[in-house]
């Protein structure tokens, strides 16, 4: 789907944030991009999203660079807008690219329900706590349908309870849209419950070293899984032999 | 706020009337030095008609030069943040006027405008503008930089962006400036009423502490001043009250 050639980024006051990163995405696919804080992840997602670009190497789509709306972004934060209601911040991707309420309406609500939030369509941000802003945030990028959805760390400011019950969410999401799951994160023991595929980063400037491949898992009886026990221990070594 | 920190102000202010009036008979100092209380609401009592027309005459300039300030703020805000060339080119001016001395430039505006009341109320209107833009600038710069990327991501222009986005984000910021300004149009209308003087509308607040003062009436000169001070409270006090009312649906995170 994406294959990124030798991409390297190199911001203006000097700082190298990626060198040499080759990689190649396949359609349908979870990968979790791995790596410890100002390792360049978010950089790289930047690239992949087309809001920056690189200094070097190309991102090549095999199916042509994607549309507006053809690729959700969900960020660190919920970034709603706060005036707005939770039905207004879901619908707002699709306002900005020209389509009415008559038209957007139905997915508005379909994609609210999708993330267990039905009955909040009325609410404002601040009526709602933490994860039901990011559950907003998340119904926001997948109103849209979008082939590739690219997470910044979505679930990082949560507690441990709402973090594995996103978690838990998300990947049944993903299972019954069959979109792209591009999820950059600093946690392997999230890496591992979430992704087929993880992508382990160097600190910064930010190279690939290694690509673990995993298994589906099946929600939350997973995280008790030897197998589970097993990739978490084996990406604890790698990171030690990185560091 | 409970009703006793409602209270207390206005308990405060009782006491503060009553020290005052104490101090005035015990010194026994003359009315037309320092009148109490007492001499200043008597004095506004002979006329009341009068000083409240004038004051009615200056709100009036306050209020247009309020809205004036409001709207060409926010349109040059708007301008600056929508085009670098129109950055470049307002950003000095707006600083020129801001420390142009309004006393130093209010005759020579009596002169140009002609029309009495509109030349009170572009003097006004240059002392209150300020605020209002600079704060509006700033709002208007301070959409999150995560929100900018998903309007970008969604292909939004720059105005759906201003409209949907930067406007919004800026109003708490508006608000917050238009409360400065409306002090600050009240303060600009009553000094360019005394620039103007009797050649000007000869009915504003200004005027009738000048005459008070030329006839020695001073207590009928505090009464006026002290129209003055209760008009810019509740000015402010309407102001915070548009506040609260806009921004109830933003939630208790946006600045005040
Ligand atoms: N716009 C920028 N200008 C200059 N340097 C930048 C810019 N954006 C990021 N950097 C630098 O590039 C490096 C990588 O940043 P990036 O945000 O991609 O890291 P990250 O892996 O996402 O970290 P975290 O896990 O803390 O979010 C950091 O050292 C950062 O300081
Ligand atoms: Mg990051």
């Amino acid at each position: 789907m994406l294959t990124l050639n030798h991409v390297a980024r190199r911001f203006a006051n000097g700082v190298e944030a990626l060198h040499d990163v080759s990689l190649s995405l396949d359609a349908g696919d979870f990968v979790a991009l791995l790596g410890p804080s100002g390792c360049g992840k978010s950089t790289l997602l930047r690239l992949i999203a087309g809001l920056d670009a690189p200094d070097g190497g190309q991102l090549v789509w095999r199916d042509g660079v994607p549309a507006p709306g053809a690729l959700g972004f969900v960020f660190q934060d919920a970034t709603l807008l706060p005036w707005a209601t939770a039905a207004e911040n879901v619908f707002l991707p699709l306002r900005l690219r020209g389509i009415g309420w008559a038209d957007a309406g139905a997915k508005v609500t379909a994609a609210l329900a999708q993330v267990g939030l039905g009955g909040f369509a009325d609410a404002r941000p601040h009526q709602l706590s933490g994860g039901m802003r990011m559950r907003v945030s998340i119904a926001r990028a997948l109103v849209s349908r979008p082939r590739v959805l690219l997470m910044d760390e979505p679930f990082a400011a949560l507690d441990e309870f709402t973090r594995h019950k996103l978690q838990e969410d998300l990947l049944a999401l993903w299972r019954e849209l069959g979109c792209t799951i591009i999820f950059v994160t600093h946690s392997l023991y999230e890496a591992a419950f979430l992704a087929r595929r993880i992508v382990l980063m160097s600190p910064r400037p930010g190279r690939i070293v290694q690509d673990i491949a995993s298994e589906v898992r099946s929600g939350a009886a997973a995280r008790l899984d030897p197998a589970y026990a097993a990739l978490v221990a084996q990406i604890t070594g790698h990171l030690r032999a990185v560091a | 706020m409970t009703a006793q920190t409602r209270l207390a102000p206005v308990l405060f202010f009782v006491l503060m009337l009553l020290v005052w009036e104490g101090l005035v008979r015990l010194t026994n100092v003359p009315a037309y030095l320092v009148p109490g209380p007492w001499a200043i609401g008597q004095a506004f009592l002979q006329a009341p008609s009068v000083l409240l027309g004038s004051l009615a005459s200056t709100l009036l300039v306050t209020f247009v030069a309020l809205i004036v300030s409001a709207l060409v703020g926010v349109a040059l805000a708007v301008a600056m943040v929508a085009s670098k060339w129109a950055r470049a080119a307002i950003q000095p001016w707006a600083v020129v006027l801001q420390v142009t001395p309004i006393v130093a430039i209010a005759p020579l505006i009596i002169v140009w405008v002609g029309d009495p009341f509109a030349a009170l109320v572009v003097c006004a209107v240059i002392v209150a503008f300020f605020p209002i833009f600079s704060n509006t600038a700033i709002g208007l710069g301070a959409a999150p930089a995560d929100l900018l990327d998903l309007f970008r991501l969604n292909g939004a222009g720059t105005w759906d962006t201003i409209r949907l986005l930067r406007l919004p984000a800026a109003l708490p910021y508006f608000l917050a400036g238009l409360r400065v300004s409306g002090g600050l149009s009240l303060v600009g209308a009553v000094v360019a009423e005394f620039v103007a003087g009797s050649g000007g509308v000869a009915s504003g607040l200004a005027y009738r502490i000048l005459e008070a003062g030329y006839r020695l009436q001073i207590p009928r000169m505090f009464a006026a001043l002290v129209l003055l001070s209760l008009a810019g409270l509740a000015i402010n006090a309407a102001l915070a009250g548009l506040a609260r009312l806009l921004l109830a649906r933003y939630g208790d995170t946006t600045p005040r």
